[in-house]
């Protein structure tokens, strides 16, 4: 029988390792880092399922296919349905319109209902309602797809792949660019905060002319304040500038979390391609899944059916631009 | 017709390059417009030439590149960006942009005057983006511009020509200075109505990268400052208070 050789073990890897494992494959993956941890981008996501949401700033695939996340994570870690709520200052009105033209699967909100929904919001007068969205903790997703893994026997090797393997599936994110060369990093950055005095029970995007902050609660008091989007490979450390931006979005949500601690800061680059969509490679023996952008968690799962379609069945899925077999 | 520090544009339109959805659709958009000069930021992309993947594409776009200094609010941090604008991309160009208030991003025009002197006195080639206060557009000549960017409205905000007086007198006082029209662009029709006042090019970012179809609208905006041109050089009539019939109606019953 077939073994398939996943290489790298971010969300990529491991959801296109769960999917193979699933239909039945037999597979190994490599992974110099080890069992999932904050070597990789994965471990740095805000792990919303967001696709309304995305799909303001993105194209329609990534609407369709993000569609088919929430579903695909809930048979395997735990996934909070609580959707999503968008608000905006007063003086940036005109982006929540914009916001609110530009999507769908939504319904306007005012002030007393966001006081229903989450009533540690304050002085918001309109907002969007995104009800069937989602969000999970990417950290014990990535821990429970590698203990399910695990458990169906897949071995996982603490070393670089061998460098002729058949049958390989990379999976490496930026590090695949050696041979991807129109992949490209988009830094990010992230603070991982405390603050028992403000209880939110979803994710909240507050609009800014300049980028999507978003806070995302992680239970017992812990937010995930997100994130920059730069068109840099610089990922050695967090700007002023951008933990500023973080914290006085958390602040203009709440002012009670100037009083948060700031418990981890984390910066990587997100591994996109030109269009900032996924992407299916075959060239030669080697299979390469990459490009998932800020879309980790909710194009993982279409990701790992399309390396599955095309590595056990020879199907082409939308997301195959490429095959040189 | 007048030239940028001795280049002739291809085309008057120039976008900028910040906040579209992928660098795909920027790239749509520099090709369907056929935008003469594309403006980057370096600020914040800028770390140890860390934007390079980014930069790269910004240069196989095989247009003008003028850098600019976007987000610096002393004259120190616009020098020290200029000269790494230099490096990175190879050209004296610099679109020099200083910016005294975080709300309204108003340029700091005493701060402007100074670097744009520090930088000419060095070589660089300055496009200073300045309100439509004709002194500081003079002292901006004094320190060695040759070119003036005064702005239609703040950035971003998609207002149009605010004060449509004040850059008639401008373009009136500097006949022969290359006058662009930059930052406040929302719509086509204000592209066109800088290119109607006889603005030489008119510099847009916001307005197409946030646009629903950005390609779309980065079309649309090159055609807006191709009418607005012609139409400069077609010399429109004069807007008068009586109805002018275009045809005579006196005699008409003659012909009949």
């Amino acid at each position: 029988m077939t073994v398939w050789s996943v290489i790298g073990a971010g969300v990529a890897g491991l959801a296109v390792a769960s999917e193979l494992v699933a239909r039945g494959a037999r597979v190994q993956v490599f992974d110099p880092g080890g069992p999932p941890g904050p070597h990789g981008c994965s471990w740095w996501a805000g792990g919303m399922l967001a696709p309304w949401c995305e799909y303001e700033n993105a194209e329609e695939p990534v609407l369709r296919l993000g569609r088919q996340a929430i579903d695909w994570w809930a048979a395997r870690t735990p996934v909070t349905r609580q959707g999503t709520l968008v608000v905006a200052n007063s003086r940036d009105l005109p982006d929540l319109r914009r916001f609110s033209r530009r999507t769908e699967g939504f319904a306007q909100v005012d002030q007393a209902e966001i006081a229903g929904l989450e009533p540690d919001l304050h002085g918001f007068s309109q907002g969007l309602f995104f009800a069937d969205e989602a969000h999970l903790d990417p950290r014990k997703a990535l821990q429970d797809l590698y203990r399910e893994l695990v458990s169906k026997g897949v071995e996982f090797h603490r070393k670089l792949a061998p460098s002729r393997l058949d049958n390989a599936i990379d999976c490496r994110g930026l590090h695949a660019r050696d041979i991807l060369h129109d992949l490209r990093g988009v830094k990010g950055e992230m603070l991982v905060i405390r603050c028992p005095d403000v209880t939110l029970t979803r994710p909240v995007r507050l609009l800014h002319p300049r980028m999507p902050l978003y806070v995302v609660p992680r239970g017992e008091g812990i937010y995930m304040l997100g994130a920059t989007m730069i068109e840099s490979e610089d990922s050695s450390r967090i700007t002023a500038r951008s933990m500023l931006e973080l914290l006085s979005a958390a602040y203009a949500l709440n002012p009670a979390f100037g009083e948060a601690e700031v418990l981890e800061i984390g910066v990587d680059l997100r591994p996109a391609f030109p269009d900032n969509l996924p992407r299916i490679r075959r060239l030669g023996r080697t299979i390469y899944a990459n490009g998932l952008y800020r879309h980790g968690y909710l194009l993982a799962p279409a990701l790992a059916r399309g390396v599955a379609d095309l590595a056990l069945e020879n199907t082409h899925s939308e997301m195959v631009d490429e095959d040189r077999a | 017709m007048k030239t940028f520090y001795g280049t002739e544009l291809p085309n008057p339109l120039m976008l900028g390059t910040a906040q579209y959805p992928s660098p795909a659709i920027l790239e749509q958009a520099f090709r369907t417009s056929g935008a003469g000069v594309a403006t980057v930021s370096l600020r914040r992309e800028g770390a140890g030439g860390a934007g390079q993947a980014f930069w790269s594409m910004i240069r196989d776009l095989g247009v003008l590149i003028l850098p600019n200094t976007a987000g610096c609010h002393t004259v120190k941090e616009a020098v020290t960006t200029a000269h790494m604008a230099r490096e990175v991309f190879d050209t004296p160009w610099i679109k020099l942009e200083l910016i005294g208030h975080t709300d309204s991003l108003q340029p700091d025009v005493f701060q402007l005057v100074e670097a744009a002197r520090i930088l000419t006195d060095e070589g660089f080639q300055v496009f200073p983006y300045t309100t439509e206060d004709l002194i500081v557009a003079e002292r901006l000549l004094a320190a060695g511009c040759q070119v003036l960017m005064p702005w239609g409205a703040p950035i971003g905000s998609g207002r149009g020509l605010n004060n449509e007086y004040a850059l008639r007198a401008m373009r009136a006082e500097f006949p022969d200075v290359p006058l662009v029209v930059d930052a406040g662009i929302g719509l086509p029709s204000h592209a066109a109505h800088a290119m109607e006042l006889g603005y030489d090019a008119v510099l847009l970012n916001t307005a197409v990268a946030r646009a629903g179809d950005p390609v779309a609208m980065a079309r649309a905006m090159a055609l807006a400052v191709q009418a607005g041109q012609l139409a400069h050089q077609a010399d429109p009539i004069e807007p008068r208070d009586m109805a002018e019939p275009s045809t005579p109606v006196i005699g008409k019953a003659f012909l009949s």
